[in-house]
This record gives structure tokens, sequence and C-alpha cells, in this order.
């Protein structure tokens, strides 16, 4: 029993690690420069600004810097939401975690995809037929702007905040090791490129940078894939038996390992990232790139199906490393380690499969995947200062056209130099827990608060707003009182709240806190907000009145 | 541009009561069921994981987990595809009826 127990606490004190991969954390070694990869690199640059200018022409009002003008299709929405989604922290971490522990790289992926659906079935078309340009304009739609676009700018930019840092700090490592630039100059670039696709380019350029990033990284991990399912004559049985019989864990790597232990924890990492996934902020704004709800819903099938599909080739690759950047001592150093550590597999098993060309190619593709992603961040960070506090709160909707251009151009180069400096004062942090926050609280803020303004009636200004800062409260002081960052941040010995993931505590206290605050609320205006709830159920059914939408 | 009362109109409309409730029954079928199964998944890996560590057949290595992993995978490609095969055919053609009805 005691045994059992010193296991089970062991193996909780390795579950932060989870979200870890996301964030590509600890010490790595800078390279060797890397010519090819930059020279392919450069060449994805040229192309993408190029785009950037062609969209800077397209871009004369806010709906086409917000949204593309509503002009993206299904297909690419689905492969932008896709290129958004996957990150190059989730293509090096999920198959380094394949290749040390083999199949709880699978049950960590799962995690990600299957929030998808529920978006689709719950969310996407009502989103689509409510808002404009950001999440808000769906939460606010029958409730106290200014109170409701404050909360939920709020819930944006911090999610927005402790995603980017993780990304920046990630890309910084990464690039240290793909290309052997110094960190410094990594985190610069990035925060440079990322601006002038935003600054310029709006939604419709960084639309097309994701779809570019989201084709080249799929065909490059399919490349990869196929090459190693070619050595082992296309049969999984034999992939899988040859992995067995040359890893050290031998067959504990074909079943679940230490990743997801006691039953609390394990549902409320599956609770982050479900409904986490439904509230990041740069996210949920792809839907409004689309025309209307049928384009919207085919977005999400496309974008579950391409997820899905990466992450299928992940998980290959990651056994196609054990196969053969394990057993060559061409990829490890005199130690016997894996030369740049295990987050280099998949690196590797490109050069293995592909040479020195295609270990270029898919160097090139990493980093134009965390630009991608960075930029979409900036976007939804952008519009929720410019959109939600400058024209819809400070303004009061009456904001003139150039007017929120301009404020949403200073905040995009705000955002830019606030990530570059962040991005420098974070190298040495352990931001193990940023990616695991920012859907923490995406979860218990952003979701509840969006959810149900589009599905009960009784909800109130007073109940969301209560409601949705003691949800980002609570996720935010559990965190900080979690063993991630009370024990391995700050030092401590003991964590005060004993789970890595606070989301089923702190999703439960918002839905809890907002229904409380919205039944009790007996005012004039609640009782005029749950009147305006049947016409916007209406057009939330419908699509009458959406923006858009063919006019009636 | 005055829509509340169309909104009214179309809310008494009971072939919009009826589109809503199958709409909505249908949705929350298919989340029940992708929630299910998820969570069953990940339920059976806290507390029995040996479950999925048992090999198909007495010659292979390959475990129960590998098709209840990817069979995950799977169904939640097959379930979007399912929603927005009914939702953007037979769905939307009773919304835009149902419009149709109102504009007149």
């Amino acid at each position: 029993m005691i045994a059992r127990f010193l296991t089970a606490a062991t193996l909780l004190a390795a579950s932060p690690m989870l979200l870890a991969g996301e964030a590509l954390t600890g010490e790595v070694q800078k390279q060797a420069t890397n010519w090819t990869a930059i020279g392919m690199f450069v060449m994805f640059i040229i192309f993408t600004m190029g785009i950037t200018k062609w969209a800077a022409k397209r871009n004369t009002s806010t709906a086409d810097y917000y949204t593309a003008g509503g002009s993206i299709t299904g297909f690419q929405n689905g492969l932008a939401i896709a290129g958004d989604y996957m990150s190059a922290a989730s293509f090096l971490g999920i198959s380094a975690l394949v290749f040390t522990s083999g199949y709880d790289g699978l049950i960590y992926s799962i995690g990600f995809l299957v929030g998808w659906p529920l978006i689709l079935f719950l969310m996407a078309e009502r989103l689509r037929n409510l808002g404009k340009f950001t999440f808000s304009d769906v939460a606010s739609y029958r409730l106290g702007q200014t109170q409701i676009r404050i909360l939920s700018a709020l819930g944006s930019l911090t999610v927005v905040a402790f995603y980017l840092i993780a990304q920046m700090v990630g890309a910084g490592k990464l690039i240290q090791l793909l290309f052997g630039l110094d960190y410094y100059v990594a985190v610069i670039l990035v925060g440079v490129l990322m601006v002038c696709y935003v600054l310029f380019g709006g939604m419709l350029a960084t639309t097309w940078v994701q779809i570019i990033k989201a084709v080249l990284l799929l065909s490059g991990a399919t490349f990869m894939a196929l090459m190693v399912m070619k050595g082992v004559n296309f049969d999984f049985g034999t992939l899988f038996s040859e992995a067995v019989k040359i890893h050290d864990k031998g067959e504990a790597i074909m079943s679940p390992g230490g990743l997801v232990t006691d039953p609390v924890s394990a549902i409320s990492l599956g609770l982050a990232l479900m409904f986490g996934t439904a509230g990041l902020p740069h996210i949920l704004m792809r839907f409004f790139t689309v025309s209307d709800a049928k384009e919207a819903r085919k977005s999400v099938f496309y974008a579950t199906g391409f997820i899905g599909y990466f992450y299928i080739l992940t998980f290959i690759i990651g056994f196609g490393a054990i196969l053969l950047v394990s057993t060559n001592p061409e990829y490890k150093d005199a130690t016997g380690a894996i030369i740049g550590g295990t987050n280099m597999v998949a690196i590797h098993l490109a050069n293995a499969v592909g040479g020195n060309l295609f270990l270029g190619f898919i160097s090139a593709v990493a980093f134009a995947t965390i630009l991608a992603v960075v930029a979409g961040l900036t976007l939804a960070g952008a519009s929720a200062v410019s959109h939600d506090l400058y024209a819809c709160v400070i303004k009061k909707g009456k904001a003139k056209e150039e007017d929120e251009m301009r404020v949403t151009k200073i905040t995009t180069l705000t955002l830019g130099v606030v990530a570059i400096l962040l991005g420098i004062a974070f190298e040495k942090q352990n931001i193990a827990f940023m990616v695991g926050l920012a859907f923490s609280i995406a979860a218990s803020c952003n979701f509840p608060v969006l959810f149900l303004s589009m599905y009960w009636k009784n909800l109130t200004t007073r109940g969301a707003l209560f409601g949705g800062a003691l949800g980002l409260f609570t996720a935010l002081l559990l965190t900080i009182l979690s063993p991630t960052v009370w024990v391995q941040v700050l030092g401590n010995a003991q964590a005060i709240f004993p789970y890595s993931y606070p989301a089923l505590f702190s999703v439960a206290v918002a839905f809890v806190g907002i229904w409380f605050f919205s039944i009790t609320d007996k005012s004039k205006m609640a009782s005029d907000e749950r009147e305006r709830f049947f016409p916007q159920f209406v057009r939330s059914q419908t699509g009458l009145g959406a923006t858009g939408a063919v006019a009636h | 541009m005055n829509n509340d009362n169309v909104y009214r109109q179309i809310y008494a409309n009971p072939r919009f009561q009826e589109l809503v409730a199958k709409r909505g029954r249908f949705a929350w079928v298919l989340s029940i069921i992708m929630l299910a199964a998820y969570f069953a998944f990940i339920l059976v890996i806290a507390f029995d994981p040996k479950v999925l560590g048992i090999p198909l057949g007495p010659d292979t290595v390959t475990t129960w987990g590998i098709p209840a992993g990817l069979g995950l995978i799977f169904l939640a490609i097959a379930l979007t595809g399912v929603y927005v095969h009914r939702a953007n055919g037979e769905f939307d053609r009773i919304t835009q009826e149902i419009l149709n009805e109102a504009q007149q």
C-alpha cells in the first residue's frame, strides 16, 4: 500500500511535464550554424513577406484587418486553424515524448484533439452567427458592453501573454538548436517578423502564413512517416516489435506509463484541454474569418482531420526515431545522449530519412511554425485592445475606423516589443507552467462566460462578471499554489494545492459563481438582459442578421 | 434594421422550435459520445492502465492501447464529419425555409 502510494507520488511529480512539451523547456546547447536551414527559412520569409505586401493592399477596413473580410473558405480556415494550433513545440515535444515513453505520447496528443468536436457541436455556428471580430462580441451581445468586454479582454490578454511568452522562449531555444543562432537574435527576429505580418498584413496575411506553414509541416511530417513505414514494409506490427526490441523500456512503451496517474489530475487536465481550446482567443477569432455558419462548421471538420492526422504522424515519427535515431551513434554525443536533447529526435530523424537538405527543410518549417502561432496570438491580443477596449469600451462603439486601426497598429507594435522583452527576461526561467496556465484561464474565464451567454437565458452581466473573474482568479491562484509553480519555480518544499492542473476546480468555481450571481440578480437591467436572450437565440440558430451573411 | 419582430415571429414558429430541438439533441448526443469515450479512456489509464497494455494477440507486441488511442482520433474526425454533413444539409435546408417563410 505504501509502495503504491509512493509510486503514485513520484508519477504525480512527473505529470507537470505534461503541458511542458508545449513550451519546449529545459537546457539546450547551441548548435553549429546550419546554412541550408537558414537558406530555406529565408525563402519562406521572402515568400510570406510577398503575401503580406499583397494582403496589405487589400486591408482597407477594420473588417478586412481583423477577419480578412470574411473571405476565407472553410477548407482554408480549417488549414489555418490547424496551422494556428500545431506548434513547433508540439511537433518536437510529442515526437520526443513518443521517443522516450512510447504510448504516453499518444495519450498526450489525444487530449489536444478532443476539444475540437465539442467546439463544432456546441459553439462554432453560434459563434459565427453572433460575432463580428472577437469572441467578446458574442459574450457581450446582450449584456453590459463595458463590463463584459473589459472582462473578456482581460481574459484574452492574460491567455495571449502566457502563451506568447512560452512561444517566444521556445522559439529562442529552438532556433539556437536548429540554426545555431544566438538566443537574443532568435527572439528579436521572431518578434520583428510577427509584427510585420500582423501590422501590415492583418488577418489575411496571418491566415496565409498559417496555411502555408500547415501545408509545409504536414507534408514534411508525412514524408518522414512514409520513410519510416517504408523501412518496416508498411507494417505497424513490425514497427512496434522492432521498437520494443531496441528501446530500454522494452514492452512498457506499448502501454500507458506515468503520464496520467490520479483521477483528479486526469480529469482536470482533460477539462483544461477541452474547454481551454474552446476559450483560446486566437482560435475563436478564426471563426469570424469565414462567410457563414456553413463554412465555420466545415473549418472545424477540416481542422480536426488535419490535427488528428498530424498527431498520428508524430506518433509514427517518434517510433521511427526509436528505430533510426537511437541506434545511430551519429546522433549521440560521447555520453550516449541525443545531441541537442530528446526534443531534437524529430530533427535527427529528418536527417536520417532525407539527408541534410531535408533536415534544413524541417528546421525551416519548425521556425515557420512558431511564426504562424505567434502571429495569430498577436492579432488576437491587438484586437482585444483596439476593438474591445478602445472602440467598444472607451469610445462606446462610436470610434472612427481609422482611429481604431491606428490603435490596433500601436498595440501590435507594443505587443511585439513586450514579447521580445519578456522572451529575453524569461530565458532562464522555468516556464513549463505557462501553456498549462493559459489553457486553464481560457477554460475558467473565457469559456464559461462565452458558453453561458449563448446557452443560458438567465445569465446576467453581474453573474458573468463575478463568475468569470472568480474563475480567472481561482485558476491563477491554484496554479501559483500548485507543484508546478510553488515547488518548481518558487522552490518551496511542499505544494499547498496538490494537483498540477486547477481546471476541475476553477471551471467549477466559474460556473457556480456565474449561476449564483445571475439568479440572485433582480435588477431591472438583469430582466432586460434575459428578455434580449430570445432575439439573440434566434439569430444564433438561423444566422439572421449575422455580419457577412446575405442581407435579408 | 429592426429584426426584432422577425426574430419574435421566427421564435414562435413551431418549425423553428422543432429544428432547434432536433439540432440541439443531435449536437448533445455527439458531444456526449465524444466526452464519454475520452473520459473512459483517461479513467482507464488513471485507474487500471494495465488493461491498455494487454497485447492484441499472443505473437504480437501491439497492445489494445493502440487501437483504442487511434480509434479515439478517428472517432473525433468521424463525429465532426457526421455533424457537418447533417447540419450543412438537412438542418440548413430547414433553416432556409424558416427564413424564407419569415420574409413573407
